[in-house]
Order: C-alpha cells, then sequence, then structure tokens
C-alpha cells in the first residue's frame, strides 16, 4: 500500500477491482465504510461475482475474469477524450511530455523487438530519447506526437466503450457510469483510492492489471495525496515482510536483485546501477546503490567483505535465468532435476496450480522438509486419501520430515502489514510439546552444516563459513538482535557532512542515510533503517495519536521506508509545494522546509524551485505513464486474453495471449479449449476461512464445513442443477466433486454477442483439518504465471460443469 | 479515577467477589453466594500484546494466558480479543481473528519432530537430532553433488538448484533474515515465498 489503511476513509471515490476486500480483509474495510459515511464517498466495486464488497457499493459493475486491462484502457480512453485529467500534476509530475526513441511501436498486438522463438523483446527502443546532454528530451507543449502522453492517446484509442463492453461483457452504460465516477476526482482537491489484492495479480498479465490502474492514478492526480495511492491489500501477514527482506528467487534484502551470471564481476553490476538523473535537478535515489549494497554485505559477511574482494560479491549466487519462482521448481521437479525441497509455513500441494503435477514433482524427490505449526497436506502428499489425494505410498521413494513449528502466540518479532508498518509482537505462551521455532529449526541446520564442512570439506564451504553469526545463543539467537541486525550499525566513527554529528562505530543507525560505501556501515536490511536504534525498538511504539485525525498515527510502530507513511507525499502539494487538498494536506513547503503530519518523501530542505520532481526514486523524478523497458510484455498495457479463454482476441486475433508468458511445454499440452471447457472459472476466499489454515480451527471448519463452487442461476438451471446439489466440475487438469451452492450473485456477461457463464471456486478445503475432505480448487487450475512475476492464474480459466450424484463413502 | 482497562477488569472482578451482597440485605445466603463466584478468569491472566496471523491488515490482539511467566508455570492460553487501542482494527476483528484461540490449540497442531521413510505407510515420531542431522546429511550429500561453482563460460555463479526453499509468510521478518543467511550462503537459487499466491 503506499498508504495507510486508515487513510482509505479520505477518499472520494474508492474503487475496489482485482479484490473483495469486505470478504478478505474485513477489519481493514471499515475504513472503507468510514470514508462513506463521513466523508461521503462512492464505493465503486468492478468484479465477476457480486461480491460482499459489491453489496455495499454505491455502484457495482459486472466484468469477464482477465478483461481488466481491457477495461482501464478504456477509462484512460475516456479521461483523455473528455479532458478529465489533472493537468498541473501530469505535467509537472508524469513522464507526459518525454520524448520517447524513434523506432518505438506498437503492432498487431506486438510492441517493437519481439523475438517468436524466445517468447521475449529486445527492449533497446522502449525508452526517452536522450539528448546531448544526456537527458531525456521533453515536449513540454505536447505537441511533439512521439511524447508519452500522446503516444498513450494513441494506444488505447481502440478501447472505445463499444470495443470495451465487447471484451469486458461489461454493459456500456455501467462502464461509462464507472469512468464518470473515476473521472469526478480529477479535481486537485480530490482523491480516488484503489484497493486490489490477487483478483488482479493472479493472471497472466497481473502485473499490468496494477500498472494500468497505477497510469489512471497518475493521470487523476492521485498518487502521493490523502484519500488516494494504489493499495495492494496483502494477503498474508507478513508477506510483505518477507518481501522486504528478499526471500524470492532474485531478491536480496531491499528490492535488490542478485546478480546474474551476465554480471561477471561487482563494477559489471554496479555499471548499470548508478541511476544518474534523466532529467535535470533529480535526486534518483537509487544512486545511492553502493550505499545500500556494501552496507549489506558488510551485514551479511562481515570481516569477510572487503575492498578487495569486492565485498565478497562472488559469495552471492548468480542466476542464470531470470527466476526459480515456484512453477519453475515443480517443472524442475517433475523433470527429475531437484533432490531437495524446504516448505516452511507454506502448503504447495493446497497452494500451486495444477495439484496433479504439484504431486507428482514431490513424489519426485529424493527429501522433503516441512516446517508448520499444522500438519499439512504437502507434509502428507505421500498418503492415500481416497479421491481427494490418491497416492501408493509404497511407490514414492521420498523422505519426509515433518518438523512441528510454533505460531505467532509464542514468539516475539515483527510482522510488517500491507501499510508497511512493522509491528512487534510478543510470546504468551510456550509452543505445544516439543514444537521449536523457525530460527531455532534454521539454525540448528545450518550448525549442523557448518560443522560437516568444517570436518568434511565440500563444495565452496567459504560463504557458509563466513557468514556473520554474532549471537548471544549461536543455537537460537534473539529476535531483537536479528532485528537489529537488519536495522544497520556504524562500524566506524560515522560524521554526517552537513551536520557534523558523529555515530559512534557499533552504535545503532537512526536510519538509511547513514549507510556508507566505504564498508564502515552494515545493515542487513537497508529500507528498514531506523527501525530499531539505540533510542528504543521503534516497531514496539504504542502511542495512536494522530494529528488532526488524517489516518497517519505517526508514532504508531513504525513504517518502512524511515517511518514514512503516504508513499510520494511530496505530490501531495503542487509543484510550488502548496497542497493540492488544503482540507487534507500531508505535507507542505513553509518556506525553509518541507513540514506537515508525515515523513517527507523528498529532501527535507529542498526548495520546491530546485524542481526535482517527487517520484524520487525513478532517474527521470515523474511517475511513469510509460514504463521504459521495465515490463515484460511492453511499456504500455494491452489487453491479451488469458491463457484458457473462451473467445478469440478481437484486437489482435494473431497474438492472443501474453506475448512475453513463460510457458513449459507440458503445462501448454495441458491447457484446455472453450469446446470441452466451455466456462470460465475464478477461485476466491470466504471471509470464515484464510487460506488453507482454518480447516484446522474448530470455529471456522464449521462455519464453512465444506467445499463448494458458486453457480449462477441460468447456467444451473440450463444444466440441471440444483441449490446444493453434487455436481462435477472439470479441466483439462483434473476434477473436483463438490456441492453447487446457485446464486444470484453471478450473471452471464455477453461477450462478443456471446453468452459467457462464470463459475465460482474457492479454494479453502483439503485432506487434513477439521473441515470435510475436499479436493482444491487447485486440482483445477493451469500452471502458468504473470510474465513479470510468475504468479500463478488462478483468476482466469475454463471448465465444465456437470450434474452428478452424491459420492458414495468408501 | 483513572483505571487502565486492565485495572478496571480486575476493579470490577474482585469487586464482585469482595462485596458482600449481604450488605445488600441478603443475609447470610447472600454472602455465601457471593463467595461463591467465581473472579473473572481474565483478571488473573497475563495479557500480552500480539498481531493477527492471518492477512496483512495485521489487527492487534489481545492475547490472555494463565500462568505469571515463572520458570515453573507453563503459560497456557485461555482468550484471545482484539486491542482496542489498535488504530487500524481498534477492537475489533473478522471471524477467523475471533477464532483465534482454535488456531493456537487446534487437535492438528505438530507436537514432535516426525519422519517417513522412503515407501512407508506411516509417520514415526524421531528425535530433533535425528531429524536435523539427517536433514543437514541430505543437503550436504546433494550440494556437494550439484553445486555450481562455474559455468559453461568460466564465470563463477557458485549456485545450488538441486534443492529449494519456499520460506513462510506469517513469520516474523526476524525469522525472514535469518533463513536468508542460511540459504544464500548455501548459494540456494530455487527460494521463494508465498507473495505470489
Amino acid at each position: 500500500m503506499t498508504n495507510t489503511w486508515q487513510d482509505i476513509k479520505n477518499a472520494n471515490v474508492v474503487i475496489v477491482m482485482g479484490g473483495n476486500a469486505a470478504e478478505a480483509h474485513p477489519c481493514g474495510f471499515k475504513w472503507v465504510i468510514e470514508a462513506k459515511i463521513e466523508n461521503g464517498a462512492k464505493l465503486v466495486v468492478v468484479d465477476p461475482r457480486f461480491t460482499r464488497t459489491a453489496s455495499v457499493a454505491d455502484y457495482y459493475a459486472p466484468i469477464r475474469p482477465g478483461t481488466d486491462i481491457a477495461f482501464l484502457s478504456g477509462v484512460i480512453r475516456y479521461l483523455l477524450e473528455n479532458d478529465k485529467i489533472q493537468h498541473e500534476y501530469v505535467r509537472s509530475y508524469t513522464n507526459a511530455s518525454l520524448i520517447v526513441k524513434d523506432g518505438f511501436g506498437f503492432e498487431d498486438g506486438l510492441f517493437t523487438g519481439y523475438n517468436e522463438e524466445t517468447r521475449s523483446y529486445d527492449k533497446t527502443t522502449w525508452d526517452y530519447d536522450i539528448g546531448e546532454d544526456g537527458f531525456a528530451r521533453i515536449d513540454d507543449t505536447w505537441q511533439d506526437p512521439r511524447c508519452v502522453i500522446n503516444l498513450l492517446k494513441k494506444h488505447v484509442s481502440r478501447y472505445t466503450p463499444e470495443m470495451v463492453s465487447r471484451i469486458t461483457g461489461t454493459p456500456q452504460d455501467k462502464f461509462l457510469h464507472v469512468c464518470e465516477l473515476i473521472a469526478s476526482t480529477s479535481a486537485p482537491d480530490k482523491a480516488m483510492t484503489s484497493l486490489f489484492a490477487l483478483g488482479w495479480t493472479q493472471h497472466s498479465v497481473g502485473a499490468q492489471n496494477i500498472r494500468n490502474m497505477a497510469m489512471v492514478q497518475l493521470l487523476l492526480g492521485n498518487i502521493g495525496v490523502a484519500g488516494g495511492g494504489m493499495n495492494a491489500l496483502r494477503g498474508h501477514s507478513n508477506i510483505q515482510g518477507l518481501t522486504d527482506v528478499g526471500l524470492l528467487s532474485n531478491q536480496m534484502p531491499g528490492y535488490m536483485n542478485l546478480p546474474s551470471d551476465k554480471e561477471t564481476n561487482f563494477d559489471v553490476y554496479m555499471s548499470t546501477r548508478g541511476f544518474k538523473p534523466l532529467r535535470p535537478n533529480q535526486i534518483s535515489y537509487y544512486q545511492n546503490t553502493r550505499k545500500l549494497f556494501v552496507s549489506f554485505m558488510k551485514a551479511l559477511y562481515g570481516d569477510a567483505a572487503t575492498q578487495e574482494n569486492n565485498w565478497a560479491f562472488d559469495w552471492l549466487p548468480k542466476l542464470d535465468i531470470p527466476l526459480y519462482d515456484i512453477i519453475k521448481a515443480f517443472e524442475m521437479m517433475n523433470a527429475g532435476q531437484m533432490t531437495g525441497y524446504i516448505c516452511q509455513g507454506f502448503n504447495p500441494l493446497q497452494a500451486f496450480p495444477d495439484r496433479g503435477k504439484i504431486r507428482r514433482g514431490l513424489s519426485k524427490l529424493k527429501f522433503l522438509v516441512t516446517m508448520d505449526p499444522l500438519d499439512t497436506e504437502t507434509s502428507r502428499f505421500w498418503q492415500d486419501f481416497g479421491p481427494q489425494n490418491p497416492a501408493d505410498s509404497a511407490k514414492i521413494q521420498t523422505e519426509v520430515f515433518q518438523l512441528p513449528v510454533t505460531c505467532f502466540a509464542e514468539e516475539n518479532g515483527s510482522l510488517v502489514n500491507s501499510a508497511r508498518w512493522l509491528q512487534w509482537h510478543w510470546k504468551a505462551a510456550e509452543g505445544p510439546g516439543i514444537a521449536r521455532s523457525d530460527i531455532w529449526i534454521m539454525s540448528g541446520i545450518f550448525h549442523r552444516l557448518r560443522e560437516l564442512y568444517r570436518k568434511e570439506g565440500g563444495a565452496f564451504p567459504d560463504p557458509l563459513l563466513n557468514v556473520t553469526w554474532k549471537y548471544t545463543d549461536p543455537l537460537s539467537p534473539d529476535p531483537e538482535e536479528l532485528a537489529k541486525e537488519m536495522n544497520g550499525r556504524a562500524l566506524a566513527d560515522l560524521t554526517d557532512a552537513t551536520t557534523g554529528a558523529v555515530t559512534t562505530a557499533g552504535t545503532l543507525l537512526d536510519g538509511v542515510a547513514q549507510l556508507r560505501d566505504d564498508g564502515t556501515s552494515a545493515a542487513g536490511c537497508w529500507s528498514f533503517a531506523g527501525c530499531f536504534t539505540e533510542k528504543r525498538n521503534q516497531m514496539a511504539r504504542r502511542d495512536a495519536t494522530d494529528p488532526r485525525e488524517q489516518g497517519i498515527a505517526p508514532n504508531w510502530a513504525w513504517a518502512w521506508p524511515a517511518n514514512r507513511r503516504i508513499l510520494y507525499n511530496r505530490a501531495s502539494a503542487d509543484p510550488a509545494g502548496k497542497p493540492w487538498n488544503p482540507a487534507k494536506p500531508i505535507i507542505a513547503w513553509n518556506g525553509t522546509r518541507w513540514a506537515g503530519i508525515d515523513v517527507p518523501d523528498y529532501t527535507p530542505t529542498l526548495d520546491p524551485a530546485k524542481g526535482a520532481s517527487p517520484f524520487i526514486m525513478n532517474d527521470e523524478g515523474l511517475g511513469r505513464l510509460f514504463a521504459r523497458k521495465l515490463m515484460a510484455e511492453g511499456p504500455f498495457p494491452e489487453h491479451y486474453e488469458p491463457m484458457e479463454s473462451p473467445v478469440e482476441n478481437v484486437l489482435h486475433p494473431k497474438v492472443k495471449n501474453n506475448p512475453a508468458a513463460r510457458v513449459f511445454a507440458d503445462d501448454r499440452a495441458n491447457f484446455g479449449n472453450p469446446k470441452n471447457f466451455p466456462y470460465v472459472a475464478t477461485t476466491y476466499r470466504l471471509t470464515e476461512h484464510f487460506h488453507f489454515w482454518t480447516k484446522h480451527a474448530l470455529i471456522n471448519a464449521i462455519l464453512q464445513p465444506e467445499e463448494f463452487v458458486e453457480v449462477g442461476e441460468v447456467l444451473a438451471k440450463e444444466k440441471g442443477i440444483e441449490q446444493g446439489g453434487w455436481v462435477k466440475v472439470s479441466s483439462k487438469r483434473g476434477e473436483v466433486v463438490c456441492k453447487a451452492y446457485v446464486t444470484k450473485r453471478i450473471k452471464p456477461l455477453m461477450v462478443d454477442g456471446k453468452h459467457t457463464h462464470v463459475i465460482g471456486v474457492p479454494l479453502h478445503w483439503g485432506f487434513t483439518g477439521q473441515a470435510r475432505k475436499g479436493y482444491g480448487a487447485n486440482t483445477l487450475t493451469p500452471s502458468v504465471g504473470d510474465a513479470n512475476t510468475q504468479t500463478p492464474e488462478f483468476k482466469a480459466f475454463l471448465v465444465n460443469i456437470e450434474k452428478t450424484s452424491a459420492p458414495v463413502p468408501a | 479515577m483513572a483505571l487502565t482497562r486492565r485495572e478496571f477488569i480486575k476493579f470490577t472482578g474482585l469487586g464482585l467477589a469482595a462485596s458482600s451482597l449481604g450488605m445488600l440485605g441478603f443475609g447470610e445466603s447472600g454472602v455465601a453466594q457471593a463467595a461463591a463466584v467465581r473472579p473473572f478468569k481474565l483478571a488473573h491472566a497475563t495479557e500480552t500484546r500480539n498481531t493477527c496471523t492471518y492477512c496483512s491488515v495485521a489487527c492487534g490482539i489481545l492475547i490472555y494466558s494463565m500462568g505469571d511467566r515463572a520458570k515453573n508455570a507453563l503459560s497456557n492460553i485461555i482468550h484471545i480479543e482484539g486491542d482496542p487501542d489498535h488504530p487500524v482494527n481498534r477492537g475489533t476483528l473478522c471471524p477467523k481473528g475471533s477464532a483465534l484461540l482454535d488456531i493456537v490449540h487446534a487437535p492438528t497442531r505438530l507436537k514432535a519432530p516426525r519422519y517417513r521413510k522412503p515407501g512407508g505407510t506411516e509417520f514415526e515420531e524421531v528425535s530433533w537430532d535425528f531429524a536435523l542431522d539427517r536433514i543437514a546429511r541430505l543437503m550436504k550429500d546433494d550440494r556437494d553433488k550439484n553445486f555450481i561453482a562455474k559455468n559453461a563460460d568460466g564465470t563463477t555463479v557458485n549456485r545450488w538448484i538441486s534443492t529449494g526453499m519456499l520460506a513462510a509468510s506469517a513469520s516474523s521478518s526476524e525469522t525472514s533474515f535469518l533463513t536468508w543467511k542460511v540459504m544464500r550462503s548455501l548459494g540456494a537459487v530455487v527460494f521463494d515465498n508465498q507473495a505470489r499466491v
């Protein structure tokens, strides 16, 4: 989230598209209700189903799963055609005026530079035209046809209301009404917030769904302001933290990337990370990358990371492909290329697409380790549970270790919530039996491995032998020690260049500004610097005071970065530093410094007259309507059909799906066609359950005891399906036998002249826990991910449904 | 009189037990009845601040446990409710958060390490030493066999792709940092988390 949960109350329009916050984030959703009641906000919901969020909306529009880009590109067309953009914001704060290189273009569904063989782009032309002064060329008058705003206008011109409706199934009048509501927030003192979740990410075009709305928000001037922003409602309690700390195949803590094997040494690695400003006077924060990187390597390897060995650069693993994500891991497993797998608090047999493939993959491992408080399906994949988990145990040679782990109530530590707050929590009791913490287990494995390498030698042990491990109890490090390690310390006396203040060697850092690139500072996660200072554990703060009751609460816990609660908040004020919305200012220029209720996302004493733009993390300082080379499938979002789709792509029939999506041959062979699988399915969650955990909790198992699918009345009638009757839902990959819940909440959509039915598949049931046994929604889902993130396409795929009889108990 | 929430609970709880109903004119039977009224259980519980383990709203919760955290007193969690001081949830919890006690005490909570042999049909309980020794052995054998120090071009790559890990999504950031250190110092790149699902 760019903003806070409470800040939602400041919105004039709340759009929920790509999520169902009322059901999935109920206690955060109360701030939407607060916005409606106290601020007269309009809630707009665009969703394939009339969800619980839709039931309290001011306006609801249905949409076919997987067509959000067509809808949002239509919105952009509407905003540009009707001149409903925040002009001064767009001109000053976005790259609308920048000129794009000659040669960049878009034709028949493809951007310039496509290579069909590698299914990827040569992105050379996807960039600005750089002048002789080294800066991107600009046309403030927007006359040049090559400036971003004109290229964008041309790109979205195809998304007329007729075309939007033809693709999405949203009736034209409803689409236009949503456009009007969105457009009302182009006034400088009005804001719209976008709340989204996995309803947008879980598509083969997931990242572009989100970019598309971010572009809408930039055009409306809604980023950085109170009641605005792009608010990703994250799923798990610390998935934000795990992402921040870089537990992703290509990541290091603080969103730094692991090197690729093309980056043969540290200098090559740094050569693309200089981030020289692309416009005059810009901050381009990532010019500091060397400080962040070196400080991290000092935290990781201590004295063993030196200037001479390039801060142990060679000890980091180098990637040969962009990602070893989970879909890739299971592809490798199925090909017999993997020996072992460790699942820490993760249940892939339930959570990942094409369950049959997951089960077959796990069966080919030599060993599997699960670390979990609960008895997960994954840890029992080898055991026969009937049709819900058919297995021939004797034939499965995998050694399985099921390790019992303590839970949230039994540990100290911090979690990062969706609003980037690091909140400390405290242990209330011991775990059951001899369950141990993840920290204890990982430390135990680490020590044993290190001992084995010391004794026996073996493959390149240097990183393992030298990684810092200076904890009071090396077998069970204290969470506070780890938090301090992430926060960072001075390794020598550090003198501030402006104030002359000295941070003495050994003390905890107050913030990221103290990091150095000469090895005199260490920080395990630079974006957390300031969370645990010499003063105190800032994450444990509990002062809920909220200046002007504007939803900032700056002294409650600690937010990354630098305790900043609203990202890009410099953009809440006009170029001269005066708030766009005088009723809800965040920061303002007072003649000598930026002052207000939040930590400025800007140099605190930088005079706005100097012309540095608000998006300080970007090298041009501007919000990007044109993404340059950063996305796999293009610098503008384009509508591509889901990998399994009931219709052709009416915009460009030859390029139906995301041309840059990675698809493994066996997965492609397992895609179904609309002839055999005529209905669109989409997975979702229920408010009574959390993924696959709460079926272990008695109350939740009672509240939603058994697997079902949601079917609209029209389709149910067509197929003779009764309320509560048994059905068989099948995809090319498997079938689920469960009960049907026939509702008015899903109505057929008219897509390109044809009725299209949508089936809802809640995902909570498996074969362990206290609820009844279920097959799991992932029995049906296709194994393909977003082209940038490899997030699986759970929200749009094809199935068939037939009435069936109740299963006979075995 | 300024009372914290906790003091208020204690105050009312003790008040009920201590005030003689007899004084209100119920006579001896009233006194006996008052003595039999159990003081409000939470008054004697230890209150611990925590956050809900489910979604990323991260509602503040109060966990009440019996036992005063003395060495010999095993804590037992008896009640969990929303933290009214928390600026986001302000004391409320959803149907999942309200039932947190049931996940803490779920009958399927694991209590001891278990091991399943190749081809085995059941789990057997094992010691931590057995499990961790064996896991370390299996990891090292695989790493020594399959570790890639240099690629075909002779570039140092130091990666290990034949054993992978999925990291938790409800564990603390501190846990995740330690996990990162262990796995990356081994060269693991098949390493991911729940961010995608």
